[in-house]
């Protein structure tokens, strides 16, 4: 089974859970037989693997006869996804024929977006030069990435195509335009997840259009999976649900609590600090635990818009001594995070997966998990909460803090759970559907 | 002559809220009384009054040859009274008919007898006496909850003057012998052991409405002819819940059809008749010894205590718990008392049952998602508990300060008015020192 993966981060160039997980997937996948060919906007150095071959989108030039092609596929996919085709300018909701001759304009690629950044090549050939990560260009680059990604795709051969997240969507589109290849969809989180209700309409449109384009839709969770038929309109029967796992690296190092902070415990949660992730929960259930126990730490590691918000509402309550922000950690600071952590907190608001918490397991850490996270549905020995229960949620930091055979247990028990967590059956399952999409099942 | 012996567990506990570190010491209400009465009103509407009235009829119908033996706990007698007094007054009609025999338990469906004999004995007696009053007869048989026993348990319950145990025909107790007889505890001669059958008890209580069962659909009469197959046994024990019937089996299951036509089906073999645990125990011999040294159960997994006592925290749990028996008889307080043999109930425990919570569907819902949060709601419990059992000792401290304060100034006075001489030993060290508290 030779696999077009379409991504937009892999390791070592992450910036949240997506890489991470689509390094666990492909090296499973490629375990189970796949030739993966893993497209992103840009490799750069160091993104050498032994079980996939890493392709750059960026220099692959594109010619007259591939644009012709494309704008032909373009015109194919615009027909069928009117309305949710991707520009690089704000679209309307009601466009006029002039708008539309604009927008149309820049699917058949005469008015090029980013003209600033074009690299001009003999015979009229030209390409683009893509830095990937998430930009504020992030738009005209995913629409420049799906161009380099077609451009590119005529010239492999492979049997499928799997895309991860909306900013492959575009791409994923015009390479099933092109090449007629079925086309799995691999949702980690919607709009819904990272906005709530104030989505951005341009990036729904895209979701929905890739959701819709594609054969097979997979899903991270039942969580994932409901909001994907509820709110995009995907037919039930084709979105399946497949569960990430995590990938064991090697024997985390050991970490000695230093003495100086034995006698205290301490609580994290790391994550980016935005509204998805419901920091604010955390530190509300925080300020009631320490009203019962004064004797607790609290760490907040990440990054995000809501950081200076949250550091403001700390201090404002009066817990800036018992609570603290650690910063966006990497590598080995994440590991020593966990290692020193007596529970970690996941008070995600909508969580389509949710990786952390597995990673957190890995070091014994007990966790809490709220009820809106698609890990939830398959971990059995994890305590969970309701994310607006903030009392329910310092009920339970206070439980673990106070009664250790609760930990002891919880950590006993997830231990054993985690060794049906694996990468190696999710493979299996995308083998599955891949199968099952180029009809050879 | 094979007998049958029917014992069916009446019990129903008080489930807790959800009580959390914010109630502690605001608070004392540990029970969610509305979970507790809907499961009691659903649980009397679909089992025990259907149960009981079908009873009824049976043994107007059989006279004297159909009879069972109930063992009903006192936290679900506290509920019924509470909530559904129309159910104990059907147990009450079925008890007039004389064709009921009532077992015993610890009240509250402990596990005392693990670690504290004396809560056991004051749980079993206090309950005796409250089954004799209500259902007319002291009760002769003991049933302990979920059929705990071990052989030091058959020596307290002869000296608390009881003839006959039930308990678990558990294989590695029983090795190659069979339930099918009357056997004796050991160092207890005068004492009568009768155990399950597990296999035909399993049948009605798991697998009666199992429709993947190669038996099912199970009839009156195909169950009759296993039972008329075990000929050489002398009595068949089929102890279960009573909740099998309408709750456990639904009664779309046609359990009560089956129960109704069970009695005339057995006995179209003139050879089987019914029996309850007393008139069994005294009609056969016991054929053997039976030595438990480890305690068992009927919990399907290995019958041992690993449903209630088989993690870390169910035992962190019940050692706390525990640990404060002594200061809480000590101290005599009625409110305190009840709400301690409440938190005693086995069902709290298995709740915390890691080993458990997959597989098994409970009969009704459980009051908490998973073992952790059952764990977490009685540990705050106990803490809160602890608080106003610490609280309770102070007060009494410093009533009996108080009263040592009045005693002395009576001394003082007493010194001042009469002729004794001064720093005479003992009137000053006597009222400092404490008054022994009251032993129960």
């Amino acid at each position: 089974m030779k696999v077009l993966m379409l991504g937009w981060e892999f390791p070592p160039h992450i910036s949240g859970g997506l890489g991470t997980a689509c390094f666990g997937m492909t090296q499973a996948l490629a375990g189970k037989g796949a030739e993966i060919c893993f497209v992103m906007p840009s490799v750069g150095k160091g993104g050498k693997n032994d079980f996939l071959r890493l392709q750059s989108a960026s220099g692959v030039e594109i010619t007259d006869e591939v644009e012709e092609r494309m704008a032909w596929a373009g015109q194919h996919a615009w027909d069928s996804n009117i309305r949710f085709m991707p520009v690089t300018s704000p679209l309307m909701p009601y466009m006029t024929p002039e708008a539309y001759q604009e927008a149309l304009s820049h699917i058949t690629g005469r008015h090029l977006p980013g003209g600033e950044h074009v690299q001009r090549k003999q015979g009229g050939a030209y390409t683009w030069d893509l830095k990937g990560g998430y930009g504020p260009n992030l738009m005209s680059e995913v629409y420049r990435f799906s161009r380099l990604v077609g451009a590119l795709a005529l010239k492999e051969n492979f049997d499928v195509i799997h895309a991860h997240d909306w900013m492959t969507y575009p791409a994923a589109i015009m390479v099933k335009a092109l090449t007629g290849r079925p086309l799995v969809v691999h949702i980690h989180a919607t709009e819904y997840d990272r906005s709530g209700e104030n989505i951005n309409g341009i990036v729904a449109g895209i979701e929905r259009a890739g959701l819709l384009a594609a054969d097979i839709v997979v899903a991270v969770s039942q969580l994932t999976r409901n909001v994907v038929i509820n709110r995009y309109g995907v037919p039930p029967e084709k979105v399946r649900v497949v569960y990430n796992a995590v990938t064991r690296h090697e024997v985390p190092q050991h970490y000695e609590v230093p003495q100086r902070i034995r006698h205290e415990k301490r609580v994290l949660f790391l994550g980016r600090i935005t509204f998805q992730k419901g920091p604010e929960y955390f530190m509300e259930a925080a300020r009631l635990v320490l009203e019962k126990l004064p004797n607790v730490r609290f760490f907040m590691a990440g990054s995000g818009d809501m950081l200076p918000q949250l550091v403001r509402r700390a201090g404002q309550l009066r817990i800036g001594h018992r609570f603290h922000f650690a910063g966006f950690l990497r590598g080995e600071q994440v590991d020593r995070m966990f290692a020193l952590s007596d529970l970690y907190v996941m008070p995600s608001v909508s969580e389509p997966f949710g990786i952390t918490p597995l990673e957190a397991m890995l070091y014994d850490v007990p966790v809490l998990l709220s009820r809106q996270s698609g890990v939830s549905e398959i971990l059995e020995h994890a305590l969970k909460a309701d994310f607006w229960d903030t009392r329910d949620m310092a009920d339970k930091i206070c439980a673990v803090l106070e009664y250790p055979a609760l930990a002891s247990e919880l950590v006993k028990n997830c231990r054993e759970e985690m060794r049906s967590i694996r990468w190696g059956n999710a493979a299996e399952q995308l083998m599955q559907l891949y199968s099952e999409a180029t009809g050879g099942n | 002559m094979p007998t049958l012996c029917l014992c069916y567990e009446v019990h129903e506990p008080y489930r807790l809220r959800r009580y959390t570190v914010f109630d502690m010491g605001q608070n004392s209400v540990y029970e969610d009384d509305d979970k507790n009465c809907d499961a009691m009103l659903y649980t009397a509407r679909v089992c025990y009054l259907p149960m009981n009235d079908l009873l009824l009829k049976l043994f107007r119908r059989y006279g004297k040859d159909f009879k069972v033996t109930l063992c009903i706990s006192g936290t679900a007698l506290d509920q019924f009274e509470q909530y559904a007094p129309e159910v104990l007054e059907s147990f009450q009609a079925l008890a007039e008919t004389g064709n009921v025999e009532f077992a015993a338990e610890t009240a509250p469906h402990s596990l005392a007898f693990l670690y504290s004999q004396q809560e056991f004995v004051l749980q079993t007696e206090a309950h005796a006496k409250r089954v004799k009053k209500l259902f007319g007869k002291k009760p002769a048989t003991y049933r302990n909850a979920e059929l705990v026993y071990n052989n030091d348990m058959a020596l307290t319950l002869r000296d608390l003057g009881f003839k006959t145990v039930l308990t678990e025909g558990a294989d590695h107790v029983l090795g190659w012998r069979s339930s099918n007889f009357v056997y004796c505890p050991i160092d207890a001669p005068n004492m009568r052991l009768l155990l399950r059958n597990a296999p035909l008890s399993v049948d009605l209580g798991k697998r009666f409405s199992d429709r993947s069962w190669n038996q099912w659909p199970l009839t009156a009469e195909k169950y009759a002819s296993w039972i008329h197959a075990q000929s050489d046994a002398e009595v068949i024990n089929l102890f279960n819940d009573y909740h099998i019937f309408g709750l456990r089996n639904k009664a779309d299951s046609g359990i009560f059809d089956f129960m109704e036509a069970l009695p005339g089906a057995i006995m179209a073999n003139p050879d089987f008749n019914f029996g309850t645990a007393s008139e069994v125990s005294k009609k056969y011999k016991p054929v053997g010894e039976v030595d438990v040294p480890q305690f068992m159960s009927w919990d399907e997994a290995g019958r041992a205590l690993n449903a209630w006592l088989g993690n870390d925290m169910q035992k962190d749990a019940i050692h706390s718990l525990y640990s404060l028996a002594r200061q809480v008889r000590q101290l005599d307080s009625p409110s305190l008392l009840k709400d301690f043999e409440r938190l005693q109930t086995a069902d709290h425990f298995h709740n915390m049952s890691t080993k458990w919570f997959q597989s098994f569907v409970p009969d009704r819902p459980n009051s908490f998602p998973s073992p952790y949060d059952a764990y977490i709601a009685y540990m705050n419990v106990l803490a809160d508990f602890g608080m106003r059992v610490a609280e309770a000792e102070g007060k009494e401290e410093l009533a009996e300060e108080q009263e040592a304060k009045k005693t002395r100034a009576r001394a003082k006075k007493e010194e001042d008015d009469g002729e004794t001489p001064k720093n005479a030993p003992g009137k000053r060290a006597a009222p400092l020192a404490r008054k022994p508290r009251k032993t129960v």
